[in-house]
Order: C-alpha cells, then sequence, then structure tokens
C-alpha cells in the first residue's frame, strides 16, 4: 500500500493548479513522480472514486477531488456506495476503523 | 483591548453549496441565526477575527503536520474548493500579519503553536466567513488544529490551547473576536453523509455552553469515532473556544440536523467576561 503518496497526489492537485495542469496535459508523467502500486495508480488514470474510497483515502480530499471532476454530490456519494459494493469494506486508513451506519 | 466576543458554528460545505436541497424551513431558521450570531459579531466590533478552523487538507497534509498552526499574513484567499460545488466565489480575504505575529509569539510562551505566511481558506473558514463578515471587511487570523489526520492533539491541550489564546489576545490592545467551527457527530464525505448522532450532539453542546471543562475533554477518540465519526474529532475547536472562555457559560441560538449539509447545524455564542 501506498496510501500516503496517492492521497499526496490528490492533496496537491486539489490546491495546486500548476498540478492540475500536468494532470490533464501529461498525467504519465505526473503520477510516475508519485510512489503508487499499480492498483492504485489505476484507480487515478480512471477516476474511480469507489476504489479510492476503498483503498482508503481520506474523503476531505477525496470529495474536493470528486468536484475537481465535475461530479454531482449524489454521484460522489453513489461512487462510493458501489466501491464498497464492488471491491468489499475500506481497507486502510481512517476510515476502515468506521463501523458501517447504514 | 482583549477578547470582545467568542462564537462557535458550522461549516459544513453543504451549508451553502446545497442550500437548494435543503428543508426550507430547516435552512432559513438556520441562515436567520448566523445573521443573529453576524450582528453579535458587529456590535462587539472586532478590529479582526480569529477562526478556529479544522481544515480538510488545504495547506496542511501529512508529510509536515502541526497539530496547531496560526497564520501569520496580510492576506489570504479561498476558496480552494471548485467554486460552484461550494457556492462561494474565490477571493481575497484581509489578514493582520502584525497582530498574528504578536497573538503566535504570546502563544509561544505556553504552547508550541506551528505559523504560516501563506494560508488558503477552504470551506471550513469560507462558509462562516460568507455568513459573518460577508463584506470580508475584517481582517482574519486562520488558526488549524489538525482535526484530520491522527495522532491528533488532545482534548484537554485543545482546551489548553484556548486557554493560551485568552491570554495572548488579552495582551494585545485590539478588539479581537474568537470563532471556532467544526462539526459535531458527522460522517461528511463518506457513504454515511447525512448520519448524525443528535443524542450525542444535545449532550456535548450542553456540556459546551456549560462549559463544563471535566466533561468536555472526558470523551476518548475511541468513543467519538464510533458514535460520532471521524468528523467528530472536530470538536477541539468548540474545546479551544471553552478554553478560551474558561469560567463563562454559552448560549445555544441554533441547533438541527440538516442531512443534506451533513452536520447537526450548530450556532452558539460564549459569554466574554
Amino acid at each position: 500500500m501506498s496510501l500516503y503518496y496517492v492521497q499526496k497526489l490528490l492533496f496537491e492537485l486539489n490546491r495546486d493548479p500548476l498540478v492540475r495542469k500536468r494532470f490533464e496535459t501529461a498525467r504519465d508523467e505526473l503520477l510516475a513522480e508519485y510512489e503508487l502500486t499499480a492498483e492504485e495508480r489505476a484507480a487515478i488514470l480512471a477516476e474511480d472514486i469507489g476504489l479510492l474510497y476503498v483503498l482508503g483515502v481520506n474523503g476531505q480530499l477525496l470529495m474536493h477531488y470528486s468536484a475537481l471532476i465535475g461530479q454531482r454530490w449524489d454521484e460522489y456519494i453513489a461512487a462510493m456506495r458501489a466501491g464498497v459494493e464492488k471491491h468489499g469494506p475500506v481497507r486502510a486508513g481512517l476510515y476502515s476503523m468506521l463501523k458501517d451506519r447504514r | 483591548m482583549s477578547l470582545v466576543f467568542a462564537g462557535v458554528c458550522s461549516h459544513a460545505p453543504g451549508i451553502t453549496g446545497r442550500a437548494k436541497r435543503a428543508d426550507p424551513r430547516l435552512r432559513d431558521a438556520f441562515y436567520a441565526k448566523l445573521g443573529e450570531l453576524r450582528a453579535r459579531l458587529e456590535a462587539a466590533e472586532p478590529d479582526a477575527l480569529i477562526v478556529i478552523a479544522a481544515e480538510h487538507f488545504a495547506n496542511f497534509f501529512m508529510n509536515n503536520m502541526p497539530a496547531y498552526c496560526v497564520g501569520m499574513a496580510d492576506g489570504y484567499e479561498g476558496p480552494i474548493e471548485d467554486e460552484q460545488w461550494l457556492g462561494i466565489a474565490r477571493r481575497a480575504v484581509p489578514g493582520n500579519a502584525d497582530l498574528s505575529r504578536r497573538v503566535i509569539g504570546a502563544l509561544l510562551e505556553e504552547i508550541d503553536v506551528a505559523y504560516a505566511e501563506e494560508w488558503k481558506f477552504d470551506h471550513g473558514i469560507m462558509v462562516p466567513l460568507h455568513f459573518l463578515t460577508p463584506r470580508y471587511d475584517v481582517p482574519v487570523i486562520p488558526v488549524n488544529i489538525n482535526c484530520q489526520g491522527p495522532p491528533l492533539t488532545p482534548l484537554a491541550r485543545a482546551y489548553e490551547f484556548g486557554r493560551a489564546l485568552r491570554r495572548a489576545c488579552d495582551a494585545q490592545p485590539e478588539r479581537v473576536a474568537l470563532l471556532g467551527t467544526g462539526g459535531i457527530s458527522h460522517w461528511p464525505a463518506t457513504p454515511d453523509s447525512g448520519v448524525i448522532n443528535e443524542a450525542w450532539d444535545r449532550e456535548f453542546l450542553a456540556r459546551f455552553v456549560a462549559n463544563d471543562r471535566a466533561s468536555l475533554i472526558s470523551y476518548t477518540d475511541e468513543e467519538t469515532l464510533r458514535d460520532a465519526g471521524q468528523g467528530g474529532f472536530e470538536i477541539r475547536t468548540f474545546l479551544a473556544v471553552a478554553g478560551a472562555t474558561e469560567g463563562a457559560t454559552g448560549e445555544l441560538m441554533f441547533y438541527a440536523p440538516i442531512p443534506i449539509f451533513a452536520v447537526g447545524c450548530t450556532v452558539a455564542t460564549m459569554t466574554v467576561r
């Protein structure tokens, strides 16, 4: 797992217009600068919010990223739920300690 | 002068970003109380507003995470979020680096705070400012307590930080207002967004307005995570305001769960003696 670096990438994407520009124009080159597993890299390339949530990305990073890629609120919530349905419970990070409230 | 105002309010991004989707009756009642909080803040005629927030990875990350950080710039900007998504346009916000420097210097006598000369506000500060200083004519001093990336500062330390901040404010000639902003129980930005533990919230708020330090600091993070979600960690901002007004009690002006805002919406003040 390199959850730290997935989150760092999203942190920098969310707040830095230059990183956002590189994400659009040179995504492979940008991603090479972060120590990502193949699964993490694929999730980022596919903008797969559900898988990123299951991998343990903090929702405060994921929510901003979701807005950045143009998702509406309900799409964001649905994507996380679909991710858990498909991939199982959150695997790491703070959210893996939360019990299911539903 | 000294501290002239102390209050708390919610800051969830849905409060502005998903305004149209809320029950209009509840939403408008909440907005009205925020308006009343604004009137009380204005009546205190502050020279500066210290906002104790629990930011959400806008400036601070796990590569170098301060437990406490205070802004020290003459200006800030925000929100970092998509403007349409948040419903607040990006803009400059005035600061006061000189006052920040003096407050930080006084704080360092007691608490090891970090400082930052750059700071981009996220919804955690922009939503309260949108309602409380909509003309952006009051210089803001942002304060962050790390409530997102554990390990977190203990609750007793958050209260102690508030005490130290009070002494630091009282040592300045300016009239300083203090606002704490955090959620109580909530599971923001997760599939459980919208879940609110109203009973837990009401118990916490009773302890807060009573300014009962012993009961306020008695929650363990394990209990908070279980009963109030990861968003519950943001009670540290309330505890700091309670510490800054130790010996005084408060007034709960508004509380109502508004699920589409993903938080029990809260407005309260503390008496400043």
